[in-house]
């Protein structure tokens, strides 16, 4: 019988290896139970959760409230569009407002970094963040971990290149703090513009080659293009990036191993993942998703026990 | 910490023994039941019926472990999470009849939380149960079993605990465990 070592999942940074291990045994669980045929548990029964997301989400917010409904909790959703938000709202507001509604848990993904944190200090319920601003993503990280874990067994002495914007990117943040401390190796490659400069201090390996890479890794993690949160030009063209950055099917073959490549998506095909890569033997991108909601399930059911 | 021998492991082979041989009554060649071992504890109990059945009847019985920490109805309210084990029921129970198996009976809610996550394999024809350790007079719910080892009465400070050999101890012992204080 162990417990989480946090009441709240703010990043990866402030959990521990053993939370990780907790984490990844529980989803196992609950991977078996997504594969019954009644993929649905009673567990969360008496729990109400929030799913407060002032950024766009497709994926992570349709992964976190079908974990909640699999676990049998109530969902309630809230998007700041078409929200008071827009009446000049503030978040610690809006939050208290869905937590008077007696709400036990509030999934948040917002633009600015430390929402979360922000939250947590104020209010009374678990919070779990589901993205903040270019910080970290937690879950999605768990999730690319738990992955490369499944397709090798142990994520111990891998080699894992995360390609692409890691600047503007909170995926590549709490998956190099994730992977760090499952022990594995950790490269970052892209343009020199794309890269903190002080990355090199979290211990990575820095690569700009992206066929170098490639050849070092185990693992290639490649990232999205954040057009949307670029305020300047980074590089001169999408066109340009996809000549240097973007991976193909013939660049996989030329290599002399196999190597696994993933993706958080929504993928810009033809830009940093070329259709015939994307859609290869290589690929475990639909199984990121598969597992991300086992994932989820793991780490709402862990933090509620966690009153 | 006292420590009480209640069934030793002569006296549980022949328990076992006497278990399949009820269950041969009722279920003659076994050809449409199943054995449903509870985790964590009910599966050695599982296997070893399985086994002896197999030695009577010639042939294996379908068997899986069945968990049922997310069945349960004391998440949140114990100090600490349960850590699930392993289900591994490899076959659907439509229409079978079923076979729950457990080492020790006591408030009959591991049971309900059974027969609610087998429910999620399919709709059985019939269940029973089968414990090799009946607790008297300590149930939250009105539950009760079909095959019985031994009925012990019991404080509600003791606790039972079935020994396998190979798991942790020399040899098939229960013991009655009466916690001191000091």
């Amino acid at each position: 019988m162990q417990e989480l070592s946090v009441r709240h999942l703010l990043g990866i940074k402030d959990i521990t290896v053993q939370d990780i291990r907790l984490i990844f045994e529980t989803a196992d669980n609950f991977k078996d139970v997504l594969n019954r045929p009644i993929k649905k548990v009673p567990s969360l029964r008496d729990i109400t959760i929030a799913n407060v997301f002032f950024e766009n989400s497709t994926r992570t917010r349709l992964s976190f409230e079908l974990a909640e409904k699999r676990l049998s909790a109530d969902v309630v959703n809230f998007s700041s569009s078409g929200s008071s938000v827009k009446k000049g709202e503030t978040l610690l507001d809006t939050v208290n407002n869905i937590l008077a509604m007696k709400v036990d848990m509030v999934v948040i993904r917002h633009s600015s970094p430390g929402a979360p944190h922000f939250l947590s200090r104020h209010i009374n319920a678990n919070i779990i963040n589901a993205g903040d601003g270019t910080h970290e993503h937690p879950t999605q990280a768990l999730l690319d971990a738990f992955s490369i874990r499944e397709k090798y067994g142990e994520v111990a002495g891998k080699k894992i290149v995360i390609i692409g914007d890691i600047l503007h990117s909170r995926v590549a943040l709490s998956n190099i703090f994730a992977l760090q401390k499952l022990g594995a190796e950790v490269m970052v490659c892209g343009p020199v513009t794309l890269l903190p400069r002080y990355i090199k201090d979290l211990g990575v390996k820095v690569e700009t080659d992206v066929r170098k890479a490639l050849a070092w890794c185990d693992v290639a993690n490649v990232l999205r293009i954040q057009l949307e949160r670029q305020q300047m030009k980074y590089f001169p063209s999408l066109r340009e990036y996809s000549l240097y950055y973007g991976i193909d099917k013939r660049m996989l073959d030329s290599l002399d191993k196999e190597i696994t490549v993933m993706h958080p998506g929504p993928i810009n095909r033809g830009v940093e993942l070329s259709s015939d890569a994307a859609d290869s033997h290589h690929s475990i991108i639909l199984n990121q998703v598969e597992n991300g909601v086992a994932i989820r399930m793991a780490v709402l059911y862990l933090l509620a026990a966690r009153q | 910490m006292q420590k009480r021998l209640i069934v030793n492991h002569q006296l549980l082979d022949i328990m076992v023994m006497r278990l399949c041989h009820q269950l041969v009554e009722n279920h003659s060649d076994f050809s449409d039941s199943v054995i449903l071992g509870l985790q964590p504890r009910g599966k050695f109990v599982a296997q070893r019926i399985q086994s002896t059945l197999a030695a009577i009847l010639g042939r294996q019985v379908p068997t899986g472990f069945l968990d049922t920490t997310f069945h349960r109805d004391d998440f949140r309210r114990r100090e600490t999470p349960l850590t699930a084990n392993a289900t591994k029921v490899d076959f659907l129970i439509e229409g079978k009849k079923v076979i729950l198996v457990d080492d020790v009976l006591y408030t009959g809610r591991s049971v309900r939380a059974a027969l609610d996550a087998m429910i999620a394999y399919g709709r059985p024809a019939s269940v029973e149960l089968l414990v090799l350790i009946d607790r008297l007079y300590t149930r939250h719910l009105p539950i009760e079993a079909t095959y019985v080892g031994r009925q012990v009465n019991s404080l509600q400070s003791q606790r039972v605990l079935v020994e396998w050999k190979g798991q942790q101890a020399t040899e098939d012992n229960i013991w009655l465990i009466t916690k001191t204080e000091d």
